[in-house]
């Protein structure tokens, strides 16, 4: 155990530091979840990519910096601790990524990841559908192979697809074998959201914002060199890339670790008000504990992973963890801020531009989406601990 | 930066966990349980010869010299097996602040060599804890009176039993006279000896408190498997399951806690307090959370006292509030985050 950083880890963090500091935009973003934002956050995405900050943990070949893990964890840290804006194209970049790179052909590597890692590209996810929730598996939307072998007929319905209403492409499963069911006979395949046949329709979010939609396919043909592994293997591919890096990329620590830095300067500057209730500030001090555990624990396991560790099912415990501790942060929060918590970023007396209250208002989703903490604490019980299904 | 164990701090571990496998199973447990004193000489004879006492003791008077951060994982074994001995009280706690001593100190050297040899019982009053463990089968008692540090022969100490609910735990209030010839430090050097005779203290009972947490989540993942109910076992019940997956994440989740904390007391880092008391914090409500869970899901079993698990638990509650309670810690951590300039958020978890 050394828990110092190298010279070449500081000499990393101080540039990242510095480049942030001459180009953070002056005024926050709009919200990703409109058009407006959506463009503004592809912008800066574009900006970061050309400072190849993007992707920084992506080959140098693909616009990244081949950065290790802790480097990254590093990057994070001055990335959130900036207050820099929310990564718009995560979905592509932190899970369409990684799968590609271990996947992908060389053709399909070329095709998308430097246009990824740019965000000339954004990308959509789709997985669920009205009757495939929390069952993945039951997944009925249907991608047939043309006759002559070039290209899938897709049909069916997508829902739940995050920005899809402004993104350009959507990666998801499709059942290539109509006669199959559950597991076997899905293709993970790549499809451009302009191809004919495509029909998006915006669903409006508990905070008022298209924040997702449904995506109809009526006939649309994709190449079936658009196809990520091998046909009927979607299912193994999806899940591959699944586990804890992936887990862990999409939720870095550095950001809740910010959002505790927040928490405890607002309680700091409304102390009387909230000392009223002294169970505030109980869960003032478990925002830092819980996120520096959070931390912790990133930084041990990515100790581990350098060392060739396996981590296995432990990951899910990341999911259930840092999405309780984020709601937990907000409701605290609005507790703190009491009767002007409710107010929307255009009352005139809103506190940090409803920050907090965008930010509940997000955390309620944490628990359902990237599978539900009902569906992790099931696989803790019978991955982690052995337990009969 | 590497926040890992090396491989031979992990053996040690194994063989550590080998070794009390079978000196301190749940028989011998039950077994010393009963007697008078709760101390067994034979299990302390062979904890000494396996030289477990000698871990901490610098390696000039005998010892291997082992820090904080391997105590980490050694207290973890100790509180699985719910050791019954004070093991780390003198060779982890009383070690250190006799360590720190200046080198001359009277009897210094004689002490450390007769803890890493086995031949010595030496009990920590520290301020914290109104009453002190092992008190009376100890031979020497390192007491407070103020910041002075006084190194008490057991003879010159009343003692006055106050049985706990974990039988393991002998505690006692202790009456007794400061006199010049059983002070070994004051001032403020004695303030920084008790300062990080706490730490040490609280980091102990915090790894043992984690090691209880996962034998309590064993023990239940055990017995949830075989008890069998409407034609299935119970492990397969969602309700169960879910029971336990919350503490293994409160396992997980405090096991790099504990381990950050060892760190900084070894290296006496500045913020090495929040972080001991961060530790004791997450480490002592997993053991609660395990405890507790556990129980539900052993039923009726997990309320008798022919079930092991009840051993467990006992070890549990108590420990939690020993070298501190919650509200204590939980102080601590509020003194060093809500302060002016608190060095907090991202990038602040390894430096100031
Ligand atoms: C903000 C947000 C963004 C999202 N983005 C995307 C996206 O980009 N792409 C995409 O494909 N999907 C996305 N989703 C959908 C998300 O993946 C699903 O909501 C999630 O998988 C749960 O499915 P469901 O909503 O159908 O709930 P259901 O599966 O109907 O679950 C409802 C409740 O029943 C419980 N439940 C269900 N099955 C079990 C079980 N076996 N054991 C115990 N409890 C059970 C659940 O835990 C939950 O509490 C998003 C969701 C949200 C909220």
């Amino acid at each position: 155990m050394d828990l110092a950083y190298t010279p070449r880890q500081k000499a990393f963090r101080e540039e990242v530091r510095a480049w942030l500091a001459a180009n953070l935009p002056r005024e926050p973003l709009a919200s990703y979840d409109t058009r407006e934002g959506f463009e503004q956050h592809r912008e800066w995405e574009s900006k970061l990519f050309d400072a190849r900050l993007s992707m920084v943990i992506w080959p140098e070949a693909l616009g990244g910096r081949g950065c290790d893990l802790i480097e990254w964890l590093i990057f994070e840290e001055e990335y959130y601790g900036a207050g820099a804006p929310m990564r718009v194209n995560q979905n592509g970049q932190l899970l369409l990524g990684p799968t590609l790179i271990e996947f992908g052909t060389e053709e399909q590597k070329a095709r998308f990841l430097p246009r990824m890692a740019s965000s000339e590209d954004m990308w959509a996810q789709g997985w669920s559908e009205p009757n495939a929730g929390s069952d993945m598996a039951a997944i009925t939307s249907k991608a047939i192979l043309s006759a002559d072998g070039t290209h899938y007929v897709v049909n069916g319905q997508k829902t739940w697809s995050t920005r899809a209403s402004f993104a350009d492409w959507l990666f998801g499963l499709f059942r290539s074998d109509p006669g199959s069911s559950r597991h076997h006979g899905l293709s993970y395949l790549a499809v451009p959201l302009d191809a004919p046949g495509v029909t998006i329709r915006p669903i409006q979010a508990l905070n008022g914002k298209q924040a997702f939609a449904e995506i109809f396919f009526d006939d649309v043909k994709v190449p079936v060199e658009n196809r990520i592994g091998d046909e009927g293997q979607g299912w193994h591919v999806a899940m591959a890339t699944a586990g804890f890096e992936r887990g862990l990329l999409l939720r870095s620590p550095a950001r809740f670790q910010y959002t505790a830095r927040k928490l405890v300067e607002l309680y700091k500057a409304n102390r009387e008000l909230a000392d009223r209730d002294p169970s505030i500030r109980d869960a003032v001090i478990e925002a830092w504990t819980g996120t520096e555990a959070y931390a912790l624990s990133a930084y041990h396991t990515v100790g581990r992973l350098a060392k060739g560790a396996r981590i296995g099912a432990e990951a899910s415990t990341n999911k259930i963890y840092w999405s309780e501790l984020d709601l937990k942060m907000h409701e605290t929060a609005m507790r703190i801020l009491g009767p002007f918590a409710e107010l929307t970023g255009d009352a005139p007396e809103a506190v940090e531009a409803a920050r907090w209250l965008d930010g509940f208002l997000f955390a309620q989703a944490g628990p359902i989406y990237a599978g539900t903490n009902e569906i992790q604490r099931n696989i803790i019980a019978e991955r982690m601990l052995g337990l009969p299904k | 930066m590497d926040f890992t164990f090396t491989d031979d701090q992990l053996t040690f571990r194994e063989a550590v966990s080998r070794f009390l496998m079978t000196e301190a199973a749940p028989e011998r447990l039950r077994e010393i349980w009963d007697t008078d004193t709760g101390r067994s000489p034979e299990l302390r004879k062979n904890i000494a010869e396996q030289g477990l006492t000698a871990l901490s003791v610098p390696e000039d008077c005998g010892g291997l010299g082992m820090d904080d951060v391997a105590w980490a994982l050694m207290t973890q074994e100790l509180g699985y097996y719910a050791l019954p001995d004070s093991l780390a009280d003198a060779a982890y706690v009383a070690a250190g602040l006799i360590t720190a001593l200046p080198a001359g100190t009277a009897s210094r050297e004689e002490w450390l060599s007769r803890i890493a040899e086995g031949s010595i019982r030496i009990a920590v009053g520290h301020p914290v804890n109104p009453l002190v463990a092992d008190a009376n089968p100890a031979n020497l008692l390192l007491l407070a009176d103020g910041d002075a540090v006084h190194a008490v022969p057991r003879e010159q100490v009343e003692v006055e039993a106050n049985p706990s609910i974990d039988l393991s735990r002998r505690l006692a209030r202790v009456r007794w006279t400061p006199a010049a010839a059983t002070l070994i430090a004051d001032g403020e050097s004695g303030r920084a000896l008790w300062a990080q005779t706490l730490n040490r203290g609280v980091l102990s009972a915090a790894g043992q408190l984690l090691g209880l947490a996962q034998r309590m989540l064993d023990l239940s993942v055990d017995y949830v498997a075989q008890r069998k109910q409407f034609g299935k076992s119970i492990g397969s019940f969602q309700a169960v399951k879910h029971h336990l997956a919350d503490v293994a994440t409160k396992i997980e989740f405090a096991k790099p806690v504990l381990y950050r904390a060892a760190y900084a007391l070894a290296h006496g880092e500045a913020g090495v307090d929040a972080r001991v008391s961060h530790a004791k914090l997450a480490c002592g409500e997993a053991a609660w959370l395990a405890a507790r869970h556990g129980i539900q899901v052993h039923g009726a079993m997990g309320y008798t006292w022919e079930v092991d698990l009840q051993m467990f638990m006992k070890r549990a509650w108590a420990l939690d509030a020993s070298w501190g309670d919650r509200g204590f810690h939980k102080a601590r951590v509020a003194d060093a985050i809500l302060v002016e300039g608190a060095a907090l958020g991202p990038g602040h978890t390894f430096e100031e």
